[in-house]
């Protein structure tokens, strides 16, 4: 029953986006939802790392950077857009190796310093390197391409376009999760030492979901300067990958949905709440410190726990035997422990 | 040819030598045991030998074949598997799933992407197989979260024998253990066959002393005694270093 139910709610919320510039109509509402979907794939990107690996990075945006400039370099050279974005996701693929082999020096806080460093390290290339970058001033991107012949300038075909890209990285995602691969990488998460002794490479299957977790970065970077048809320094802060990170930690790590969830939450702040109240980030600050206060697993963890434990009370009214509950209620909550 | 071989083997944190100059020649299907008080570097020597930390100086040889460059993680798929004194294992997933992590280790399936390892009929018959031999088939599908520290030990060398060494290094398979979990381990432990190689750490003596085929008493570092269990036992040096106290 509950696998119907699952399937059932799947079809519903695929019916629900594959129809939704239909149901917004407007076109602002559009945008958003093509936003909301490309920084889930980037969410999603970095939750290989955080949730499945263990390994908390914040210089993605640094990666993101790479992808969108390199394409947007391109194009102002006059390259077509399969050529641009091959080159893309092909430097950006070389520079998340290059990011493994410095920051897998170490794991843990260190991991997370030499990414925040490399990340800086691109900022400051961005910034900096006016003649190539254009510094400040950004580069624009004058138009989206147009697969297939089918142009992907108006708001309800870019959606789409969008909407594939993001279905494909939660595909991937539900191949990994499922996978030996990701089993291996959940391992080394878990007890790295174990894994090498058991056999298990975790240098190379760390780098490996690192160069995963950065081809999927560079898609979603590239999403995002055709979207935005611009590209600035801007992009590759600090507070992108701090941003994305919240993405992650908010809805809830090593899940499917967690950042998916979070990357709705935060996109939806930005875009409609700042729209009504100036400071949207003091908003955005207290929704994360109520989620972290209540749901410390994350938004979709917490909810699934809450739900459980709501069916289990409706279930005790509905007069069981104490004995019986009680145990149900120790096999719930301890079956329930792993998300992953 | 031996088994394992460990030649003048050496390794120092700092100013502390802790292996040093250990020789050791351990045969195909010897049962050996290798003793020491608390700070005798046994575990450090065990992660010599399994290569979690490298020597100073010295060699290693599994079947003749010098291991003492090899990459740590590669030894596993040379035959050699190892269980830990502290209890190293994967909290948040089934019995079950902890085994076929071991057998996946070795398998090229590893590094697949697109397989799905609940599937795997072949690794997770294996896996059964493993818990079987341990007795714990019946609790197969048991969060590993709400096992008790005896079935954990259990889990522990249901993993290195579901590799099929050719040679098992076992950190204290018995510590912590209540009497009747250790009559269980020891049961288990004789049912090995012999075309495996088992080298037993035991810093208490008397628990493993009938196990054992030769005996090797460790102190700060150094073989002080090496011979059979008669030997060892009357050997003054270890009532001195061990028994004595």
């Amino acid at each position: 029953m509950i696998a119907r139910a699952r399937y059932a709610a799947i079809a519903t919320a695929l019916l629900l986006l594959v129809t939704l510039p239909w149901w917004v109509g407007n076109t602002y509402y559009v945008n958003i939802a093509s936003q909301i979907l490309l920084f889930a794939v980037f969410a999603l990107a970095l939750n290989i790392l955080v949730g499945y690996g263990g390994l908390v990075s914040l210089g993605h945006a640094g990666l993101f950077a790479v992808a969108g400039y390199t394409a947007a370099l391109m194009l102002q050279a006059g390259y077509g857009h399969f050529a641009a974005n091959s080159a893309a996701i092909v430097v950006t693929l070389a520079a998340s190796a290059i990011f493994a082999v410095l920051a897998l020096r170490s794991i843990g806080i260190g991991f997370l310093m030499i990414t925040l460093a490399l990340g800086q390290i691109i900022w400051g290339v961005a910034y900096r390197w006016a003649s190539l970058t254009g510094g400040d001033n950004g580069i624009n991107v004058t138009t989206r391409p147009a697969p297939f012949g089918i142009s992907l300038a108006a708001a309800p075909s870019f959606y789409f376009t969008s909407l594939i890209v993001f279905l494909l990285a939660l595909a991937t995602m539900v191949l990994l999760v499922r996978s030996p691969f990701g089993a291996s990488l959940r391992g080394t998460r878990d007890q790295a030492r174990r894994m090498n002794a058991l056999g298990y490479n975790v240098w190379l299957i760390r780098f490996l979901a690192i160069v995963l977790s950065g081809f999927w970065t560079g898609v979603s970077g590239l999403l995002f300067i055709y979207y935005n048809q611009f590209i600035s320094p801007q992009v590759s802060a600090l507070t992108t990958s701090a941003e994305v990170l919240l993405m992650v930690i908010s809805g809830g790590t090593a899940t499917l949905l967690g950042p998916i969830v979070g990357a709705v939450i935060v996109v939806v702040m930005k875009n409609v709440v700042s729209a009504y109240i100036e400071r949207w980030n003091l908003v955005l600050g207290v929704i994360f410190v109520v989620i972290i206060t209540f749901m410390p697993e994350g938004l979709v963890p917490g909810t699934v726990r809450l739900c459980r434990w709501g069916w289990l009370v409706i279930r005790t009214r509905l007069n069981r035997t104490p004995a019986r509950t009680a145990r149900d209620q120790a096999q719930e909550t301890h079956g329930s422990g792993a998300p992953s | 040819m031996s088994a394992l071989a460990v030649n003048q083997l050496s390794k120092a944190f700092g100013g502390l030598r802790v292996t040093a100059d250990v020789n050791l020649a351990i045969e195909p299907g010897e049962r050996r045991l290798i003793i020491g008080p608390n700070g005798a570097g046994k575990t450090t020597l065990f992660n010599l030998i399994t290569g979690e930390i490298a020597p100073d100086s010295g060699s290693i040889a599994l079947f003749d074949r010098d291991i003492t460059r090899v990459a740590s993680h590669r030894r596993p798929h040379l035959g050699m598997a190892r269980t830990y004194q502290i209890i190293t294992l994967f909290d948040q997933d089934t019995i079950l799933r902890n085994v076929t992590l071991a057998l996946l280790g070795l398998s090229s399936k590893r590094w697949s992407l697109l397989a799905d390892l609940d599937r795997q009929r072949e690794l997770t018959e294996r896996a059964h197989a493993a818990l079987g031999r341990v007795g714990l088939a019946h609790l197969a599908d048991r969060p590993l979260a709400q096992t008790s520290y005896g079935e954990r030990r259990r889990v522990e060398i249901a993993m290195a024998l579901a590799q099929n060494p050719r040679v098992l290094l076992l950190d204290e398979p018995f510590a912590g253990l209540s009497i009747d979990e250790r009559r269980d381990v020891r049961a288990l432990l004789n049912a090995i066959p012999r075309e495996v190689t088992v080298v037993m750490i035991e810093h208490n003596m008397d628990v493993a002393l009938d196990w054992a085929e030769r005996i090797t008493l460790l102190h700060f570092g150094e073989v002080i005694v090496e011979g059979t269990r008669a030997e060892v036992v009357a050997d003054p040096r270890t009532r001195e270093v061990y028994l004595g106290r």
